[in-house]
């Protein structure tokens, strides 16, 4: 038995989709394939958004992702522009746009819309930004460009924790805050939370801990975000100023809210796909027959750690997940079995001149097997319950953060993880 | 097949490493080292999925 399979669509051009698309193609998938996004522009690379492309030393033309390069390399349909807004699985359709008068028939459908950012009162005002796509980089750029100003970073997040060491790389006053005690209180444990609250505060930003966020003040809400404003954003009906749940408010000229992402799955709704954080997935990633999802919107379980379900939001991931889907799709076609997808989930992050990865994921029993972490300089590893290795965190180590993520991948002890990584 | 690595890219992220560690050395330095410019036929797909999946493209593969 097999399924036919003469044409794909992908949602979502994006890393992951993008890269299922490119794997099909490498795997001799020579039918129909179209990628449908609702961004304008060919996929790039979103890591830069934050870093180099804000800081203004990296320009457009480097961001597009390779595979994008030569739009006509792998004979890919681009539907550009186009935003997905229902799934007929029974007829197995993608319906297009606001009106869904178009529609996109499949025999193979990948799922990679990603995720958007978060949003609070405020976000309108002229001078707040999020930042998640090119078009909110260029705004956030254009207001960080010229004159020293006055920036207030919500969220002391990857997203928050990184603008904020851009914009004060470019010289601007930064005020970061995070509601949690210590930064990125989601993935890191306290101290090393802590240690990233030093790094910043050793590079001149206030870091406000444990407070949250009451309001954003400011004038008459202005034009979009990125119209250039041709002088004090204050001054021409922006925001003025933060308010904190303690009473204070910190005067800011520009606003970055970092308060992380909600998948996008409004648009499978009525499908009767299973959503819950995410599109859920079986352990191979695949939602419903001929039907995978990939990347920030897709939730699975991972066989690796326990079948927890896992929705992972790393660009590692992307590729990875959208390369494995892409085969899925194929082996489904031939009906042939699969392994599940189950990866020991890496990032990293840029700060200042620190590297920060990590690898699988931390716990409580935490423990320093080389450098310490008042040096910056350090790799720390985290126990499982049964003394197994389940994460380990690096900073300025690279090498150590791909030693441990192999190490956790076969199951390591700890004692092997510390002989190998001291 | 001939690898060229864009050193000002390059960031020691090691990606390369876990997937082609025949190739590709991570050393002490955290400097990345090609233990080959001209992969072998059974190296180049390691090759491919080390480019693809490095964090900053800085790898690139050349085939003839």
């Amino acid at each position: 038995m097999s399924n036919r399979l003469s044409s794909v669509v992908v949602v979502g051009a994006s890393l992951a989709g993008l890269q299922a698309a490119q794997t099909l193609r490498r795997s001799g998938f020579d039918g129909d394939l179209t990628l449908v996004g609702s961004e304008p522009h060919y996929p790039y690379d979103r890591p830069p958004l934050s870093k180099r492309f804000l800081a203004g030393t990296w320009d457009e033309a480097k961001l597009r992702l390779r595979g994008a390069v030569d739009p006509d390399e792998f004979q890919f349909n681009w539907k550009l522009g186009h935003k997905a807004t229902g799934l007929d699985l029974e007829q197995r359709q993608v319906i297009l746009g606001d009106d869904g008068q178009e529609t996109l028939s499949y025999d193979g459908l990948v799922i990679a819309t990603g995720a958007r950012p978060r949003t609070i009162d405020g976000c309108e005002l002229t001078g707040v930004h999020v930042l998640r796509t090119l078009d909110h980089a260029r705004a956030l750029r254009s207001d960080l460009e010229g004159q020293s100003r006055r920036v207030c970073v919500i969220g002391a997040g990857f997203i928050g924790a990184e603008v904020a060491a851009t914009a004060r790389e470019l010289g601007h006053e930064v005020t970061m805050i995070e509601a949690a005690q210590s930064p990125l209180a989601r993935v890191l444990d306290h101290e090393t939370g802590m240690a990233i609250a030093d790094l910043h505060r050793d590079h001149g930003v206030d870091v406000r801990l444990g407070v949250g966020v009451a309001k954003i003040e400011g004038g008459v809400a202005g034009g979009q975000d990125g119209d250039d404003n041709g002088g004090d954003t204050a001054q021409s009906g922006g925001v003025e100023r933060v308010v904190l749940s303690d009473g204070s408010a910190i005067e800011s000229d520009v606003v970055v809210v970092g308060i992380g992402v909600v998948p996008s799955t409004e648009w499978l709704a009525r499908s009767g796909l299973t959503l819950d954080n995410g599109v859920v997935c079986d352990d191979t990633c695949m939602a419903a027959p001929g039907v995978v999802a990939a990347g920030d919107v897709a939730r699975w379980p991972n066989s690796r750690f326990e079948g927890k379900l896992m929705r992972v939001e790393q660009w590692d991931n992307a590729v990875e997940q959208g390369g494995y889907v892409g085969g899925r799709l194929l082996a489904w076609s031939r009906d042939d079995a699969v392994e599940p997808y189950a990866p020991t989930p890496w990032f990293w992050s840029d700060q200042y001149d620190r590297k920060i990865q990590l690898a699988g994921f931390p716990s409580a029993r935490a423990e320093v097997v080389h450098g310490s972490i008042p040096e910056r300089r350090f790799v720390q590893l985290y126990a499982g319950e049964r003394g197994e290795l389940i994460g380990a965190m690096a900073w300025n180590r690279p090498r150590h953060a791909i030693k441990a993520k192999q190490l956790i991948a076969r199951g390591a002890n700890m004692s092997e993880a510390r002989e190998e990584l001291s | 097949m001939k690898i060229v690595v864009d050193y000002d890219l390059c960031e020691s992220n090691a990606i390369c490493m876990e997937v082609a560690p025949d190739v590709f050395e991570v050393r002490d330095d955290d400097f990345l080292y090609l233990l080959t410019e001209n992969p072998s036929e059974d190296q180049s797909e390691s090759v491919l999925i080390a480019a693809e999946r490095c964090p900053k493209q800085a790898i690139q593969v050349i085939t003839e």
